[in-house]
């Protein structure tokens, strides 16, 4: 049985629908990313599950219980803030004990959680610091401390590590994955930073407009992606327009000079996806011209003038000889490796 | 760098700062100085201002009880007019920054408004109002029965707290006001999610957050009522005198200046001993939340 249940949820500001027909279910100790870009509901999402916001359709419920009905203050959730929001005239360990104050836990139980709780973020030592004077990695490790030390039903993290620079972001991802991996916290985040959802995540729930586009694990979302959207959001893709041609046996997928036996299901105007760490320099396939060619350590970077539009091709630096700028090629995939989806408007 | 860009580099603060520096001197610091002189040369009724060098000024103020008084008055009259402005200006600046965005900015209005028009005017309107037999509130009042004489208000420390209150209010809600802008938006909801009530997040989180631009304005509110003029002088007059009217009076009615300028020096550097006295303390206080 799902742990938390997001049924058909919907939130309007007046006449404008930010969040649509949102329907989701988390099992515990899950860890789930709501992800898209700035805009697409997501935040709004996880207010509404913290309580900030009552929805104006649907149902959220929590082990089966309607949890709209309860005060936020009551819901016993964990959310860490994007700007943190330590209270600045409290300690480190004052900002911890605070939600354990709250539910009146007895002096000697809180003294020890609080301890434990920031001694498992690495801040044992920072009992009495305040948190202006801390850097932002440690206020954020501070927030995370806050909200796992009233042992929450659920984490919400908001956008948490969007305020760091990326080499403590990177550190603070891993050291967040095994966290929550030994509490085993059930753990929603929200990001727009696609690598973050990816390193993260058991699943992925992206998002646009207010509406689902997909979810699945990060590798499903990257390698199968439902839309057009979500392969432009995740990473960088090709699309290339190609075309079913029925008028041979076997049916053939054709994109330019490039072919392959059809997918089945489909039929006339498609788009192809490929990422172009999965395109590769054959004899055969489609034509182009490489444009530009970007040496970056354990990877070159292809531009290329294909004559089905502009590619992009990664070839791992294995110190095999790659082709040159002006060089003419063919690009060439494996019929697994792509996506095919209707063309629209075609 | 040249020894002559050096010695320029070492000028140039100077030689910029110095129109404004020698205006400073010469409104300020010339007459201050004057003023504090003054306050130690002799005055008779027939003889006038004598320039020698005595305490005798401020031999009557240490010991003639009027003084005193008059000095507590002046200070009673400041702390309660401050205490008003904060149990009334803090509230009111915390509601007005949960407004909505179009009310806010017209409530905004409404209470700095006031600061637009003179001290004058909007103390002349408390003396319309609750002024003796004539005053608007009074008349109606007694009309109607529910009083029989009018309200004590006029030449009462009452009055006087309640009117500088009224002027002093949008310095208290601006300062407060500061404060709040400087609050993180999601800290009453990290509260409210860690399980905290409404009044416990005011009591707990909001008001120490909010204290240093309390007590910053609580200093504006207490300087400026101590050394307040036109209203003590309109609602008090010559029968309820603070420091200020009393400094006033020396000067202009029984012309002896020396004594004037004994009382006004004497406010001035109770004055600026409280309030850096005060300041120093928020300021240690309050070190982390400034910082």
């Amino acid at each position: 049985m799902a742990y938390l249940e997001l049924d058909r949820v919907a939130k309007q500001f007046g006449a404008q629908t930010v969040v649509d027909d949102f329907s989701l279910s988390v099992g515990k100790g899950e860890f789930i990313s709501f992800l898209g870009p700035s805009g697409c509901g997501k935040t709004t999402t996880l207010q509404m599950i913290a309580g900030f916001l009552d929805p104006s359709r649907g149902a959220i419920r929590l082990e089966g219980k309607d949890l709209t009905a309860i005060h936020p203050a009551k819901r016993g959730l964990g959310i860490v803030f994007q700007s943190y929001a330590l209270f600045p005239h409290m300690t480190a360990a004052e900002n911890v004990a605070f939600g354990l104050e709250m539910r009146n836990v007895p002096r000697a139980e809180k003294a020890e959680r609080v301890r434990a709780a920031l001694a498992m973020v690495g801040l044992a030592g920072f009992e009495e610091r305040h948190p202006r004077r801390m850097s932002g990695g440690q206020q954020q490790r501070v927030a995370l401390a806050r909200a796992l030390v009233i042992k929450p039903s659920v984490l919400l993290l908001d956008e948490p590590l969007s305020n760091l620079d990326a080499k403590l972001r990177e550190e603070m991802q891993i050291e967040l994955r095994q966290i929550q991996r030994t509490i085993g916290t059930t753990t929603i985040l929200v990001t727009h930073d696609q690598n973050e959802a990816m390193s993260l995540s058991d699943r992925i729930v992206v998002m646009s407009q207010g509406k689902i586009e997909q979810i699945g694990t990060p590798q499903e979302t990257y390698e199968r992606p439902a839309s057009a959207f979500v392969s432009q959001f995740l990473g960088k893709t090709n699309d290339f327009a190609g075309t079913i041609d029925r008028t041979v046996a076997p049916t053939q997928l054709v994109a330019g000079s490039w072919r392959a036996p059809a997918p089945a299901g489909l039929g006339g105007p498609v788009t192809v996806s490929i990422r172009p760490e999965r395109i590769g320099f054959g004899d055969t396939g489609l034509s182009a011209k490489i444009i530009t060619r970007i040496f970056q350590g354990n990877h070159w970077l292809f531009q290329c003038d294909s004559e089905c539009g502009p590619a992009i091709v990664i070839r791992q630096n294995d110190g095999k000889a790659q082709p040159a700028e002006g060089d003419a090629v063919r690009l060439t995939w494996r019929p697994e490796d792509m996506s095919v989806r209707a063309r629209a408007g075609a | 760098m040249s020894m002559a860009a050096e010695e320029r580099n070492i000028r140039a603060p100077w030689a910029l700062t110095a129109p404004a520096l020698m205006l400073f001197v010469g409104v300020l610091l010339i007459p201050l100085a004057m003023t504090v002189m003054l306050s130690f040369h002799d005055w008779g009724q027939y003889k006038g201002i004598e320039p020698v060098f005595i305490l005798k000024n401020w031999h009557e103020i240490a010991t003639d009880p009027y003084y005193a008084e008059m000095f507590w008055r002046t200070f009673r009259i400041a702390i309660l007019t401050t205490l008003l402005t904060a149990l009334l200006g803090a509230p009111e600046a915390y509601i007005l920054n949960r407004m909505d965005g179009r009310w806010k900015s017209f409530f905004l209005l409404v209470i700095l408004g006031p600061l637009l028009i003179s001290v004058v005017a909007r103390t002349l309107g408390w003396a319309l109002l609750f002024g003796g037999n004539n005053g608007l509130v009074n008349k109606l009042l007694m009309s109607l029965g529910v009083m029989r004489s009018p309200i004590p208000f006029m030449f009462t420390e009452t009055g006087m707290v309640v009117a500088l209150a009224h002027v002093m209010m949008p310095f208290m809600v601006l300062s407060v006001w500061a404060a709040l802008q400087r609050l993180d938006p999601q800290i009453e909801n990290a509260a409210m999610s860690l399980g905290a009530g409404p009044v416990t997040i005011i009591r707990r989180i909001i008001m120490p957050q909010i204290m240093p631009g309390v007590l910053s304005g609580a200093i504006i509110v207490f300087s400026l009522s101590a050394s307040a003029f036109a209203t003590p002088a309109i609602i008090g007059g010559r029968r309820l005198k603070v420091a200020a009217t009393l400094a006033y009076d020396e000067f202009l009615n029984t012309l002896n200046w020396p004594l004037g300028a004994a009382v006004a020096t004497l406010l001035l550097v109770a004055l600026v001993l409280i309030v850096v006295g005060s300041n120093a303390l928020i300021e240690r206080r309050y070190a982390e939340v400034f910082r």
